[in-house]
């Protein structure tokens, strides 16, 4: 057992050695792994989608067994044959997707599966309630045990995850991509826990994609690719700061993820042509206060905004999921206020959904099927009037397949057996395929790896040069900084604000997104560091 | 996780007008569909339900004082033995085929359908009537009643349709209250003095004319024309499910409303058009008894078609052929249970416990499965199963 006694222990906190595993498939997910983690310290675990990080957490973990290699808890030898082990050995996880019960209360969250009772078999909800406030209060975590979670942001739900496990008694933390779902706020907030434990000699380790947190975080990062550890970094305070140092170090570890340097953002004019999408007075008369604006052909119109800002709703307006109250919505000089979603996809919208899995895509139907949505009423894919053509439309999705890189055995195996990523090339080579002169992107690179990113970006940037209007939607300020030929900022329902990328710095954008809101989270300047 | 999912986040206090945009990503029905899929898995999963209920049969006929070999015997030899056992396994499939077709499609599109019985009379009640009343010229007057009669299923099946679709009334519900006043005004029309009642018999009314019947095929038997019905009736749902744009529209509604809405199909308008198309083959279902079999409508001609459809539809996956093979064997035990009670002295109403076997464990064996995969996916490590409980196999046949 890593007990407090084991903080200043010589002994790392956790070692793998030589950790192999073969899924059934023969897929190598690792291929002899080693790993040393310091007890009190944040360890990051860097690497793409596949590289094999979350395998080796879950072989830790206990929810794989792996096919070579051995586990030492603070140079003990252990064998985890499902999580309970390995929360009985103070290991915990918090996985991608949550695992809340939304009606429920943190306390009766927390409590479940070990449910403590009085003498007389009453739960003791109290008693049980006041130890998870002493324990949110000690790490900071900011969370009212008797509040239900599904009233809870989503930056809050991600600390109660981490307040579940360590009410387990973990001392060792494996966070899984904890920050993808959260907002800069929710992930600066998150970092300042996870600082706390760190203080207080827990281990945690830190999977992630994302080069900047992991740097501004973490004590030293392990760098997986294909299945093998390609790099360690120590990090120390001189990286974190801006700087050359900073630099270096960035640069180091993007070349050991992807194993080539990356493409620098693109340069280039900004030429735009005639306007594609004009709201002009848009409102659905509740969440949206009246919208003006436009996104012409050959540019990239960056929406920014804290989380739930509107930003949703102006999606929806514009897709015609949303009524609209009032004003009018032309889509290449066409009125559209009063179209329905299938005449406004058809005359020329595409929508990269910001989450997939909800909105993009039909997790149990094969990916063929996943294809067709959107164009289920499309005469290419019909024969003999309405009967669908099964060969035109795996003709089609193979296509995507292959165009888009999407690594799937078939075309007739379920969207839900993809990897994220390449989820999200299928989508996005869906809704490209249509040839919209408006895309809607909304997060198009959420949860996304460095390779992913890049090509949904370099996909985005085609569409500019071709000609086509491009809403970039993002949380991600970098990313719309980067992308962007002009900015909107939404906050509270309104735009709030419009500027050229050379004009603004995230600061000021930071600013006009939480202008007019009492945040609790504080502001987006405290988010940046 | 993302806003629309997520009404009590309570971030956009003017949360605007109520939005259909926020139903569930997966209903419950959607997820039992998904659990449902896959062909190959299928047909090992019903052989398997059949299997074991058919063990966990013999004590219940060693209970009912028979020798399980003899009953088992019985059975088969009155379902499947002979030209007349064979012609009324066929005569029995038929209404529970349609039926199950029917509670099928409305699960496709993640309705519960419950109200196929009351349905099913409603249709019979026309075609009969039809079939009665009017003068029209062979042929197409069978044609006339068999059509008048999806009409009537439907419009019955319409009524919980808008109330789901616009107004977000569970269909349970709904379906469940109209199969009793279906009962109600089916009863009313033909008591004594009713409106359709006949002259001669009482709760039913007059025998329809021979130019609505259905033609008896095979004599001396009882099987009729209506199998032919039967038979197009699965390749046209099977095409309609997998191979129309319309099938595809009820599929992914029933899987993932949400994403139906932002790729342009209306969930309501989904809703409604299942629910129709439901409606008018429980309608067909009681057209095809009244004017093949007994050509006439009397009260109670059905047995409960409409809910045995319910597990006959689990039973086949809701797929077309499945539910044909699901009903083939229910119309073997119902055949069947004459010959099992003359024989083996077995009462009939051991065949509902039967029934009721094969319908737990069909529902039983889509846990098994999904407790096997996990256990499966564990072992290799294939990561946590999905919400869905299924990652690899196919929802459909494309």
């Amino acid at each position: 057992m890593a007990g407090p006694d084991a903080v200043q222990a010589p002994e790392p906190a956790v070692r793998l050695r030589g950790i192999w595993k073969t899924y059934s498939g023969g897929v190598q997910a690792n291929r002899g792994i080693d790993l040393a983690v310091r007890a009190g310290s944040i360890h990051g675990l860097l690497g793409e989608n596949g590289a094999g990080k979350s395998t080796l957490m879950k072989v830790l973990f206990g929810l794989v067994s792996p096919t070579r290699g051995g586990i030492e808890l603070s140079g003990r030898k252990v064998r985890f044959g499902s999580p309970a082990d390995a929360l009985e050995a103070r290991v915990g996880m918090v996985q991608q997707h949550f695992s809340l019960i939304p009606d429920f209360t943190v306390t009766q969250n927390l409590i479940l599966g070990n449910e403590p009772t009085t003498r007389f078999g009453r739960l003791a909800l109290r008693a049980a309630a006041a130890r998870i406030q002493e324990l949110s209060d000690r790490y900071g975590f900011r969370i009212d045990p008797n509040a239900r979670v599904a009233d809870m942001s989503v930056g809050a739900r991600q600390r109660v995850e981490i307040l579940k496990i360590l009410h387990r008694g973990a001392e060792v933390l494996i966070l899984d991509e904890p920050t993808a779902a959260l907002t800069p706020q929710e992930s600066a907030e998150l970092h300042g826990v996870l600082r706390t434990l760190r203080e207080q000699g827990r281990t945690v380790i830190f999977i992630s994609h994302k080069l900047a947190e992991v740097i501004d975080l973490c004590d030293r990062v392990t760098v997986l690719r294909d299945g093998e550890v390609v790099g360690e970094r120590e990090i120390g305070p001189e990286h974190r700061g801006p700087g050359p140092d900073r630099d270096a170090v960035e640069r180091d570890l993007a070349r050991m993820m992807v194993g080539r340097d990356l493409p620098a953002g693109p340069g280039r004019p900004h030429a735009p042509g005639a306007p594609v999408l004009i709201l002009s007075g848009a409102t659905d008369g509740g969440a949206l206060a009246p919208i003006d604006m436009e996104v012409r052909g050959g540019e990239i119109v960056g929406l920014a905004g804290v989380e739930g800002n509107g930003q949703n709703e102006l999606i929806e307006l514009i897709l015609g999921i949303r009524g609209c109250a009032s004003g009018r919505i032309l889509l290449n000089g066409t009125d559209v206020t009063r179209w329905p979603v299938d005449r406004r996809l058809r005359a020329g919208i595409g929508h990269i959904a910001e989450d997939r899995q909800s909105a993009a895509l039909v997790m149990s139907m094969p990916v063929a099927e996943n294809a067709l949505l959107g164009y289920q009423n499309q005469p290419r894919f019909h024969r003999r009037g309405r009967w669908l053509s099964v060969q035109r439309i795996r003709d089609f999705a193979a296509e995507l397949v292959r165009r888009f890189d999407v690594r799937t055995p078939s075309v007739r195996v379920t969207a839900s057996s993809l990897s994220g990523g390449n989820q999200q090339k299928l989508v996005v080579g869906r809704e490209l395929a249509r040839r919209p002169s408006l895309i809607v992107a909304a997060q198009p690179t959420r949860g996304l790896d460095l390779a992913a990113t890049s090509f949904v970006h370099e996909e985005l940037d085609e569409l500019r040069a071709d000609g086509r209007g491009v809403l970039l939607v993002s949380l991600d300020l970098t990313e719309i900084m980067t992308l962007s030929d002009r900015i909107l900022v939404v906050s509270g329902g309104a735009m709030v604000g419009s500027a050229r990328p050379s004009e603004v710095d995230e600061e000021t954008l930071g600013l006009w997104m939480t202008r007019g809101r009492t945040d609790r989270t504080g502001s987006v300047e405290a988010a940046a560091t | 996780m993302s806003a629309p999912k997520d009404p009590g986040n309570g971030r956009l206090r003017s949360a605007g007008p109520p939005d259909s945009a926020l139903l569930p990503a997966t209903t419950w029905s959607g997820r039992l569909t998904d659990a449902l899929g896959g062909p190959l898995r299928n047909a090992r999963n019903f052989a398997l339900v059949l299997v074991a209920a058919l063990v966990a049969g013999i004590p219940l006929l060693y209970a009912a004082g028979s020798d399980p070999l003899n009953g088992y015997g019985a059975l088969f030899e009155g379902s499947i033995g002979s030209k007349q056992a064979l012609a009324e396994t066929l005569v029995s499939m038929m209404p529970l085929l349609l039926g199950g077709l029917a509670v099928a499609v409305a699960f496709q599109a993640g309705l519960f359908n419950i109200g196929v019985e009351g349905q099913l009379l409603m249709g019979g009640l026309v075609a009969g009537t039809i079939g009665a009343k009017l003068d029209l010229p062979a042929g197409i007057h069978v044609l006339v009643a068999v059509a008048g009669a999806m009409l009537a299923g439907g419009l019955w099946a319409l009524i919980p349709a808008l109330l789901k679709a616009f107004r977000g009334v569970h269909e349970v519900i709904t379906t469940i209250m109209l199969n009793y006043v279906a009962f109600s005004v089916s009863r009313y029309l033909v008591k004594p003095g009713g409106l359709l009642v006949s002259r001669t018999q009482p709760s039913a009314t007059e025998l329809v004319a021979p130019s609505a019947g259905l033609p008896r095929i095979w004599s001396p038997t009882r099987l009729h024309a209506g199998i032919f019905i039967v038979v197009v009736a699965v390749g046209f749902m099977w095409y309609l499910v997998f191979r129309t744009s319309l099938g595809y529209r009820f599929r992914v509604v029933g899987r993932n409303p949400v994403a139906a809405r932002f790729h342009g199909i209306s969930p309501p308008r989904a809703i409604v058009q299942a629910m129709l198309v439901s409606g008018a083959f429980a309608g067909l279902a009681g057209a095809n008894e009244v004017l093949g079999l007994h050509h006439r409508y009397f009260d109670q001609f059905s047995p409960g078609y409409g809910f045995d459809a319910i597990g006959v539809a689990l039973l086949g996956s809701l797929n077309p052929i499945g539910v044909a093979a699901a009903a083939f064997f229910f119309g073997m035990l119902r055949s069947g249970s004459v010959l099992l009670q003359a024989v083996a002295g077995v009462s009939r109403d051991m065949i509902s416990a039967f029934s009721g076997l094969v319908v737990g464990f069909a529902a039983a064996v889509t846990l098994v499965d999904r407790i096997l995969g996990r256990r499966r996916r564990m072992r290799t490590g294939e990561g946590l199963p999905s919400p869905a409980g299924v990652t690899t196999q196919e929802g459909a046949p494309v």
